[in-house]
């Protein structure tokens, strides 16, 4: 334990990214604030396209709330806020945040003082919001527990694409089957896809919760510790399921599981105490790690 | 030492023994008064009671214009207050129970919760008999509908903050405006909670006298416009109990027989539902 001996402003910093060029995401020094606590400190996060992503690190160091600046699920919650920049696709994604922000207290103020709202800043402080849920339907994410909605299997994974699209009974009949398939779901279930999705096991649950994710066709996918509440043969399957997907799909996951991350993973993030502390090619993090403080993690001997 | 540790145990098994004796007491008093309603009712119902109508004394008559008269009543009611109950809680829950007026609306909705019933009939009674010059079933559908949808407001708002925060995130990740998370996930995830708050209003309301003698009065004949003043059972108890004919009093026994029933299959259900639903 060399935990208590570490200064946290001392902690150097190893990025070792991926050619600019295969990049989807970017994040680029977040701050993150819980109220006046500070969790992030100058984050950055290169994503590559096609790949798995995977985030280490001991509880509480932000992984978790890394993964929830990048679809601004923290904007749900007053008194969270993120400085820095996340860029989508070449398209800045934190900075409209705040320009969202900064509209809706006009219009809000606009409605109490009872003048009426400008009718074109109304207009696009909604347009604001709409993006807002655009850019979560872009950017996809699986939680820690499997969370299926109280409905069948088959409108589960409905649910999300009936927000954005109007889909023929049939159209929709193809993308259901299409992303069990792709979630590997699919032959445990095409026989009861209107049997409620809360009957599934755990396992199934969780993949379950994996195809409405990806029948939206998100540009990237987040996971939060997926197969932390799973047995290691839905863990199995759940990670061959990430394996296939990456060839469609971009995967960012968060793991408590080192080994999880050295078999899947293409690129690996070390974070502490809120900092990025090495972040490279998943093999050489955990064979050839620079610092120690990685050393020690990967090696089992803190955290 | 040993003086301390018997005095303990004495006491100890004192205070047992006080619990227990309260809870006989109040068990005693709730079995002596089913089995009188019982054994009074069951000899008082007949199938005169559902198919006529409240008799002159000395003839032959039945409850049917107050049943019908207390559902149409409670029916309405139910329908304004979980029109109103279920809005409000969802506002509290997820839009603005944090917010200072949030609390301020939570704290008015206990008071609402135990406010005597009396005064909601008089105050109905100013609303809407007086201004309107007679009274009428409307009014008493809205004196009970304002003691039901607090009931159905507070049960709305504790069933949708047992729901599990992930739920919520998982439906907003995948792009879902928060009002159909909300209409979509959350209501369908705790329907079994919001019926439970609506069967636990109507169990409430159905056995309410107070206001509906200031509102819906009562009425003698069948009747199903509820612009008149209307009949319904417990004003029809509290009238036959108190009177001096037989055959009054018994339909009183039998008009009671029916409400406690009602109401006691009504929490059983309620419930039953619950406990399945909440299960770990």
């Amino acid at each position: 334990m060399t935990t208590a001996a570490i200064d946290a402003d001392a902690l150097e910093c190893i990025m070792q990214e991926p050619p600019s060029s295969s990049l989807v995401m970017e994040a680029r020094n977040l701050n993150f604030f819980y109220g006046k606590h500070q969790s992030l400190f100058s984050v950055s996060l290169p994503v590559q396209r096609n790949a798995i992503t995977a985030l280490i690190g001991p509880s509480g160091c932000g992984k978790s709330t890394l993964l929830r600046v990048l679809n601004r699920i923290y904007a749900l919650y007053p008194g969270q806020h993120c400085t820095g920049r996340v860029v989508l696709n070449g398209e800045d994604v934190l900075h409209e945040q705040k320009r969202l922000r900064w509209l809706r207290k006009r219009v809000s103020l606009a409605v109490e003082t009872q003048t009426g709202p400008d009718p074109i800043e109304h207009d696009q402080a909604l347009r604001a919001g709409t993006d807002l849920a655009r850019l979560r339907a872009r950017v996809g994410m699986v939680f820690q527990k499997p969370t299926p909605f109280p409905m069948s299997i088959y409108d589960n994974i409905a649910f999300g694409v009936r927000i954005y699209h109007r889909k023929t009974k049939a159209e929709m009949d193809v993308i259901v089957e299409k992303s069990l398939r792709r979630a590997a779901l699919w032959d445990e279930v095409k026989d009861k896809l209107h049997a409620p999705g809360l009957g599934l096991s755990g396992g199934q649950q969780q993949r379950l919760c994996v195809a409405r994710g990806i029948a939206v066709e998100p540009e990237i996918l987040l996971l939060d510790e997926p197969a932390s509440a799973l047995d290691p043969v839905s863990t199995a399957k759940l990670e061959a399921t990430l394996l296939e997907l990456k060839k469609e799909f971009t995967i960012v996951i968060v793991t408590h599981n080192l080994q999880q991350a050295a078999r899947i993973a293409d690129y690996t993030g070390f974070m502490y105490l809120g900092r990025m502390v090495e972040f490279g090619p998943t093999n050489g993090l955990f064979m050839n790690p620079q610092l120690q403080q990685t050393r020690d993690y990967v090696t089992g001997r803190f955290g | 030492m040993q003086v301390h540790e018997l005095r303990r145990k004495i006491v100890d098994r004192l205070f047992t023994i006080a619990c227990f004796g309260a809870t006989v007491l109040a068990l005693v008093a709730l079995v002596f008064i089913l089995w009188s309603l019982v054994i009074q009712g069951i000899g008082s119902l007949d199938l005169h009671v559902f198919t006529q109508s409240t008799p002159a004394p000395g003839s032959q008559g039945g409850l049917l214009n107050a049943i019908v008269g207390s559902l149409m009543m409670c029916m309405l009611a139910m329908i304004i207050a979980l029109g109103i109950g279920i809005l409000a809680g969802t506002w509290l829950a997820e839009y603005g129970g944090r917010t200072p007026y949030g609390a301020v609306v939570r704290f008015m909705n206990d008071v609402l919760l135990s406010a005597p019933s009396i005064l909601v009939g008089l105050f109905i009674y100013e609303l809407l008999v007086r201004p309107f010059h007679g009274f009428s079933g409307y009014a008493g559908a809205v004196a009970l509908a304002f003691l039901a949808t607090p009931i159905v407001t507070r049960t709305t708002e504790d069933i949708l903050n047992l729901q599990p925060h992930t739920l919520r995130e998982a439906g907003i990740a995948l792009g879902t405006p928060q009002w159909r998370v909300i209409r979509q996930i959350l209501w369908r995830a705790a329907t079994a909670g919001l019926v439970t708050g609506g069967l636990l209003g109507f169990a409430r309301i159905s056995g309410e006298t107070a206001p509906l003698l200031f509102t819906a009065l009562n009425n003698q004949f069948f009747s199903l416009d509820m612009g008149h003043p209307t009949a319904s059972l417990p004003a029809v108890i509290f009238q036959y109990a108190l009177s001096a004919y037989d055959d009054w009093r018994r339909l009183a026994w039998a008009g009671s027989l029916i409400i406690a029933v009602v109401v006691l299959s009504i929490s059983i259900i309620g419930r039953f539902m619950t406990r399945e639903k909440f299960k770990p």
